[in-house]
C-alpha cells in the first residue's frame, strides 16, 4: 500500500505543479526535503543514544518491573498475545509511560526499541505484524496527559489560560486512540487475507 | 494555578526521571556507566538506518506542499465542510497534522497568532495539535528502523485515528467552550 501512496503523492504533486506553474520549485524542493530528512536523522542520533543508554539501566536495575506493575492491565488489553516478560513488552511499556508523561524525546527511542523486539517475534520480517500495527495505532494518536508543546505555544501567544485545553486534549486523544485500536482490530482480518494471496 | 503546576511538571519530569533511574540502578549495584554505554551503542546505527525512509517520505510531502496540491485539496473541501458547520480555517491544520510535524506546528502557531489563543478556533487548533501525532513520520521511522516494507493496514488505521481526533476536537471544544 505504501508503494501506491508514495507514487501517488509524487505523481499528483508533479501534475499539480505543471498545472499551477510551479514546476520550477520541484527540483529545489526535492533536495531541500532530502536535506531536511538527513538533518532529522542526525538530530535523532543524540536523543536515541542517550535514551537507549537510560533504557538499558531501567532494564538491568529492575526498575522496569515497577512500571510493568502499573501499566500491565493496559498492555494485556492491547497486546494479549505478547509474552509477559518479553523485552518487547518492556519497551512498549516504557514508550507508553514516556508518551503519557509528555516526554516526546524519550518516547521515540523506546518506541524504536519496541519495534526491534517485536521484529524478533515477527514470522515475516518484511511485513508488519498485528502487534506492530496495534503499537503504531497507539503511537500515532499520541496518548498524552500533558501536551507540553501546545501549552508552551499558547503561553508564547499571550493566552490568558494556556492549560485550559489540557482537558479537551485528553478527551480527544483518548477518542482517537480508541478509534485507532478498534479499527486496527477490525482491519486486521481484511489485510491478513490480502497478505495471504500475495 | 493549574498552568504553573503543568509547567513545573514539564520542567521536572525528565530530570526527576534521570535521577530515579541512576539512583535506583546504583542502589542495585549496577555498573551505571558501563551499562549506559552498552545501551547507548545502538543509537547511532538505528538513526542511520532511518535516512532512506525519511528522505523518501519528506520529498513526497515537500512536493505536495510546494506544488500547491494541498492548497488545491483544501479549496475543494472547504465548501463541503462549510455545509457541516466546520470552520474552514481549521482545515489546513487537519490536513497537515498527519503529514508534517513542523508544518502542523507552524499552522497552529499561525492560527493562535491570527485569531488569538483564547478564541474558539485557537482552542480547537490547540486541542487538535496536541491530541494526535504526525502519523506519516511515525510510520516511516518506526517501520523504517526494522526494515518493514509491507505496512498492511497501519496507515489506514493511523489516518482513521487522525480523523477521529479531528472530529473529537471540534465536538469536545464546542461542548466545553462553545
Amino acid at each position: 500500500m505504501i508503494n501506491f501512496i508514495w507514487l501517488g503523492m509524487i505523481i499528483c504533486s508533479l501534475l499539480v505543479a505543471v498545472f499551477t506553474g510551479k514546476i520550477e520549485t520541484v527540483t529545489e524542493t526535492v533536495f531541500a526535503s532530502a536535506e531536511q530528512a538527513v538533518t532529522i536523522a542526525f538530530s535523532l542520533i543524540s536523543v536515541l543514544t542517550f535514551w537507549l543508554g537510560m533504557m538499558k539501566l531501567i532494564e538491568k536495575s529492575g526498575l522496569i518491573n515497577w512500571v510493568m506493575k502499573l501499566l500491565r492491565p493496559l498492555v494485556a488489553i492491547l497486546f494479549p498475545r505478547l509474552p509477559k516478560n518479553h523485552p518487547a513488552t518492556q519497551a512498549i511499556l516504557m514508550n507508553l509511560s514516556a508518551n503519557l508523561l509528555g516526554m516526546g524525546s524519550a518516547a521515540t527511542p523506546f518506541g524504536l526499541k519496541a519495534m526491534k523486539e517485536l521484529q524478533t517475534l515477527n514470522p515475516d520480517p518484511q511485513t508488519a505484524s498485528d502487534e506492530m500495527c496495534t503499537f503504531l495505532a497507539v503511537n500515532t494518536s499520541s496518548m498524552t496527559l500533558i501536551p507540553t508543546t501546545v501549552i508552551a505555544l499558547r503561553a508564547a501567544c499571550g493566552s490568558a489560560n494556556p492549560t485550559e485545553i489540557v482537558g479537551t486534549t485528553i478527551i480527544a486523544t483518548f477518542v482517537a486512540c480508541s478509534v485507532g485500536v478498534i479499527s486496527e482490530r477490525l482491519l486486521r482480518k481484511v489485510s491478513g487475507h490480502r497478505q495471504g494471496r500475495k | 494555578m493549574l498552568q504553573s503546576i503543568v509547567q513545573t511538571m514539564a520542567a521536572w519530569t525528565i530530570p526527576v526521571f534521570i535521577f530515579i533511574i541512576l539512583l535506583y540502578a546504583a542502589a542495585k549495584k549496577i555498573d551505571v556507566f558501563t551499562t549506559f554505554i552498552e545501551g547507548a551503542q545502538e543509537g547511532f546505527q538505528t538513526s542511520i538506518t532511518l535516512i532512506p525512509y525519511l528522505v523518501a517520505m519528506l520529498i513526497a510531502i515537500g512536493l505536495l506542499r510546494a506544488s500547491g496540491a494541498i492548497d488545491l485539496f483544501i479549496d475543494l473541501l472547504t465548501p463541503v465542510l462549510a455545509k457541516l458547520n466546520v470552520p474552514g480555517e481549521i482545515l489546513p491544520l487537519a490536513i497537515m497534522r498527519p503529514l508534517s510535524g513542523s508544518g502542523a506546528l507552524g499552522i497552529t502557531a499561525e492560527i493562535l497568532e491570527h485569531f488569538g489563543p483564547d478564541s474558539f478556533l485557537g482552542r480547537v487548533a490547540s486541542t487538535m495539535q496536541g491530541s494526535t501525532d504526525t502519523t506519516l513520520y511515525i510510520l516511516t521511522v518506526y517501520f523504517g528502523s526494522v526494515g518493514i516494507r509491507r505496512t498492511r493496514h497501519a496507515l489506514a488505521v493511523g489516518l482513521i485515528a487522525d480523523f477521529a481526533a479531528f472530529v473529537a476536537s471540534l465536538v469536545v471544544c464546542t461542548l466545553v467552550f462553545g
